[in-house]
């Protein structure tokens, strides 16, 4: 390949007690859609934020352009040419579109202005926005769309985009991919991070697969299969869930009419929430977070009171049942942010256990820890899903977002629920990991007990739910078979994508 | 330049290690303060850190030790619970007022009548009087969302106000010639908590100190309701995703605290102070809080820091005695300790690095 774009050559960074980065080299070419795939704790963060200058590299050299590149600081980077996009987003929800694209430049061009380039770019990229609306307002796609728009006015050489396709619903992603193509056409490089190998396999050019801060792999994505992607990135043989031999039994859950205000200021309302689930169903809740999940997921675990008759297991109403009435009846939850929600950070791994192994497993005697009985709970969890830890002495917090996650699930599956909600349980896990969470998943559905799972990664819920439905701005579809549904119609029921219709113009 | 590096779990060395390190740092910017005010900085220190348990008078000044550090390490056991759930009661002096206040007017109530059932009643009276003073912020807090911060600390005033009143009314001794200031329960042997071993100044309130700090060791390290107390304060939503209910929790805080400085304050008023006046209160419900802080809020750290802090009481009136430093220097001296160990507190949860900027 000649004239690339940008080449690292043996780039090395080391934090203490791991090598994130050990002796990193690939190139990019002007115009080329290049992936970077691998696990979690691969090394493709540090490797990114070094390119965009947030981190400053060990050893090993970078080319931009042909000439010596050490970016100090991202200003820098951005001075070269070299855009990046979140994963998360940097917007200010109470300021509208331009304000927060103007807060992102270095020299602002005044206000009038600046929402006529917004207006022009957004358009000329497929990537409709209006300038004045408040971001507070805007879906997660179009909040994305802010983030692409201020990294474009730059007009960048290379663009970075970290997992841009977990918030975005099908219809969004093909508008993402159709801008991403024009851009490349036009001769700007991307780097794409991203853990869906599909996506990886129709938009990328090339990819470099990092496992263990090391490159182990370069591979042209077209020409292989996802199974074989996913076994580079795990670098061994790659567990497909069996989903196979589940019988459905009888009704044993219900949410009838559940009406839920608002959490927060841009927080959705649950409106009009109905389902029912069998015993050994496995139910998939898809849409983008920020749609009512987190509020549906505190109503069934017993954190926020519904009004009677909402909510209802085995015909008996718990709607006003706290936490751990609903746990001793085997209604058990597990919610989408780790640290702080599900586990707090710094406590133990056995005091995590304790945090809500206590209803249903004798961790107490009389109000009394049994600290010993604690462990051994804890033991058990991490033996039976993985964990990797040095122990349960450990605080949660030291533990990275796919063992902590798996050591959630884990302690609610080993609680033997009856009905189990699990909210974004794979957001930000390995797909090693992944797999092995959606199989926990089955198997304890196989055992008998309902299971909700709250998604935003549809194949996921494909993969192993019953019937599908989609929570859109706090309203439920009506639950149909996953059997024969296909993208199309799931995107209909996510409510479609924002925007379509002038994207499709 | 120096960077610091988040832990990834918090170092138990300097848990233990700063506390000691925080008193040392305090001793030597404390002497250099006394060498600014022009006193000798050793001997300074001496006076307020060995003299009182070695020293000529040491007999005397032991036990003045327990005398002062009963009532510390009492309340701030109360208060340490509901700092590890994030409950800030700073009225702690209000409410070891009331205490005082309902158990003196139980005793005075009765006198002269003699009976065994008396101390009781007014032990009960005195954590009551705390409790209700302590229940005032913890329902406006629960009803209308008010800082307990603020209510708890505003109502010390509002007590003030009334020990006043009642030292000045219907408290007053009526044999008193007209000096404010209730009877001396000193003098009234079914009222007084007397010294139990002589020599030693183990009262009951010493007594009850004691037993607070295993109650609350057992609750916070053995009882689940200490364990989601702790969780409370870690991390709010994952206690509520427990089972929590923040109102409980913010009215059982703020009454056990209220409780136990209520009993705290009756102690004091039936035992070393004697009697009701309007200068009762010394202050030990906001020093206290410089206790439960000292002590890491842990149930043994409190036991050993209510006895550092009444050392440096103690040690302190001997200086002001002897070497005639100002009031003040004792209390700057005693603030640096708390100021010290929050700053080394920092160890605990990060590590230092030296070395070159990063560009």
């Amino acid at each position: 390949m000649t004239g690339a774009l940008l080449k690292i050559e043996g780039l090395t960074k080391a934090y203490p007690g791991v090598v994130a980065n050990d002796g990193v080299g690939f190139q990019v070419a002007p115009g080329e859609v290049h992936a970077l795939l691998g696990e979690n704790g691969a090394g493709k963060s540090t490797l990114v934020k070094m390119i965009y200058g947030l981190v400053k590299p060990d050893a090993g050299t970078m080319q931009f352009q042909g000439a010596p590149y050490t970016p100090p600081e991202p200003r820098a980077a951005r001075a070269a040419g070299v855009a990046m996009v979140f994963q998360h987003f940097s917007l200010f929800e109470a300021l509208r579109v331009a304000e927060n694209v103007a807060l992102g430049m270095e020299n602002p061009p005044p206000m009038r202005a600046l929402s006529t380039r917004i207006h022009e770019i957004s358009t000329a990229y497929g990537l409709p926005l209006d300038p004045a609306r408040t971001v507070g307002d805007l879906s997660a796609g179009e909040r994305q769309r802010v983030e692409i728009i201020r990294c474009l006015l730059q007009d960048p050489k290379l663009l970075i985009m970290d997992e841009p396709t977990s918030v975005l619903t099908p219809q969004e992603v093909e508008i993402l991919f159709g801008t991403l193509r024009k851009l490349a056409a036009e001769g700007t490089a991307i780097l794409y991070i991203s853990h869906k190998l599909e996506e990886i396999r129709s938009l990328c050019d090339s990819a470099t697969i990092l496992r263990g801060g090391k490159v182990v792999a370069s591979c042209t994505p077209r020409e292989n299969s996802a199974r074989e992607l996913a076994e580079l990135m795990v670098g061994g043989e790659f567990a497909a869930t069996d989903r196979a031999g589940r019988k459905l039994g009888a009704k044993i859950f219900e949410v009838a009419h559940l009406n839920l205000a608002p959490m927060s200021q841009f927080g959705p309302a649950l409106k009009d929430v109905s389902f029912t689930l069998a015993a050994g169903e496995v139910l998939g809740i898809g849409g983008v977070a920020g749609n009512g999940q987190e509020e549906l997921l505190s109503t069934l675990s017993g954190e926020s009171p519904s009004a009677p008759g909402t909510v209802s297991l085995h015909g008996q109403d718990i709607a006003d049942l706290g936490p751990n009435d609903r746990r001793r009846l085997g209604l058990l939850a597990a919610p989408e942010e780790r640290l702080g929600h599900a586990a707090v950070p710094n406590l133990s791994l056995t005091e995590n256990a304790i945090l809500t192994g206590t209803v249903r497993r004798p961790l107490t005697r009389n109000g009394f820890l049994n600290m010993g009985a604690a462990k051994r709970f804890a033991e058990e969890i991490i033996s039976g899903f993985d964990v990797r830890t040095p122990g349960p002495h450990v605080a949660a917090r030291a533990l990275s977002g796919g063992n902590l996650q798996k050591f959630v699930i884990g302690r609610e599956v080993l609680q033997a629920p009856e009905v189990l909600v699990v909210n974004q349980p794979t957001w930000g896990v390995d797909a090693a990991a992944a797999a092995s969470i959606r199989q926990s998943l089955l198997d304890l559905a196989s055992k008998g007990a309902a299971v909700i799972v709250i998604s935003q990664d549809l194949d996921e819920l494909m993969e192993i739910s019953d019937r599908f439905c989609a929570l859109n701005e706090g309203r439920l579809s009506a639950p149909r078979p996953t059997e024969g549904l296909s993208m199309e119609e799931i995107g209909l029921m996510l409510g479609g994508a924002h925007g379509m219709q002038e994207a499709a113009r | 330049m120096i960077t610091l590096v988040k832990r990834p779990t918090p170092s138990q060395f300097w848990a233990y290690a700063t506390p000691l390190l925080a008193v040392f740092a305090t001793m030597v910017a404390g002497g250099i303060l006394f060498a600014a005010l022009g006193k000798d900085p050793i001997a300074a220190i001496k006076v307020i850190f060995y003299d009182p348990l070695f020293g000529p008078n040491a007999a005397y000044f032991r036990g003045q030790l327990l005398v002062k550090a009963g009532p510390l390490i009492l309340i701030a056991s109360g208060l340490a619970v509901g700092f590890r759930a994030g409950i800030w009661n700073i009225g702690a002096e209000g409410q070891y007022i009331m205490g005082a206040l309902a158990g003196a007017s139980v005793a005075l109530a009765a006198y002269p009548a003699e009976s065994h059932l008396l101390f009781p009643a007014m032990v009960v009276a005195g954590a009551l009087g705390g409790w209700l003073w302590g229940m005032i912020p913890a329902l406006l807090k629960t009803a209308f969302g008010t800082s307990e911060i603020l209510v708890s600390l505003m109502l010390v005033y509002v007590a003030q106000n009334f020990l006043a009143y009642a030292a000045f009314g219907p408290l007053k001794n009526p044999d008193g010639y007209g000096f404010p200031g209730s009877r001396n329960l000193q003098q009234y042997p079914s009222a007084h908590n007397p010294e139990l071993i002589a020599g030693t100044g183990m009262h009951w309130g010493v007594v009850a100190a004691f037993l607070a700090v295993i109650a609350t060791y057992v609750l916070m390290q053995r009882h689940i309701a200490g364990f989601r107390i702790r969780t409370a304060g870690e991390a709010p939503r994952a206690a509520r995703f427990a089972g929590v209910v923040p109102a409980k929790l913010v009215m059982f805080c703020l009454g056990l605290s209220g409780a136990f400085a209520g009993l705290a304050g009756l102690f004091e008023v039936a035992g070393p102070n004697g009697q009701i006046t309007d200068s009762f209160n010394a202050g030990y419900g906001f020093t206290a809080i410089i206790v439960a802080f000292l002590g890491r809020l842990n149930a043994v750290g409190i036991l050993l820091a209510g006895l550092l802090m009444a050392l440096t009481y103690i040690g302190g009136d001997m200086a002001q005695l002897m070497l005639g430093l100002p009031t003040a220097a004792i209390q700057v001296f005693q603030g640096m300790l708390l100021f010290f160990l929050l700053g080394f507190d920092l160890l605990t949860h990060y590590r230092l690095r030296l070395g070159r900027a990063r560009a």
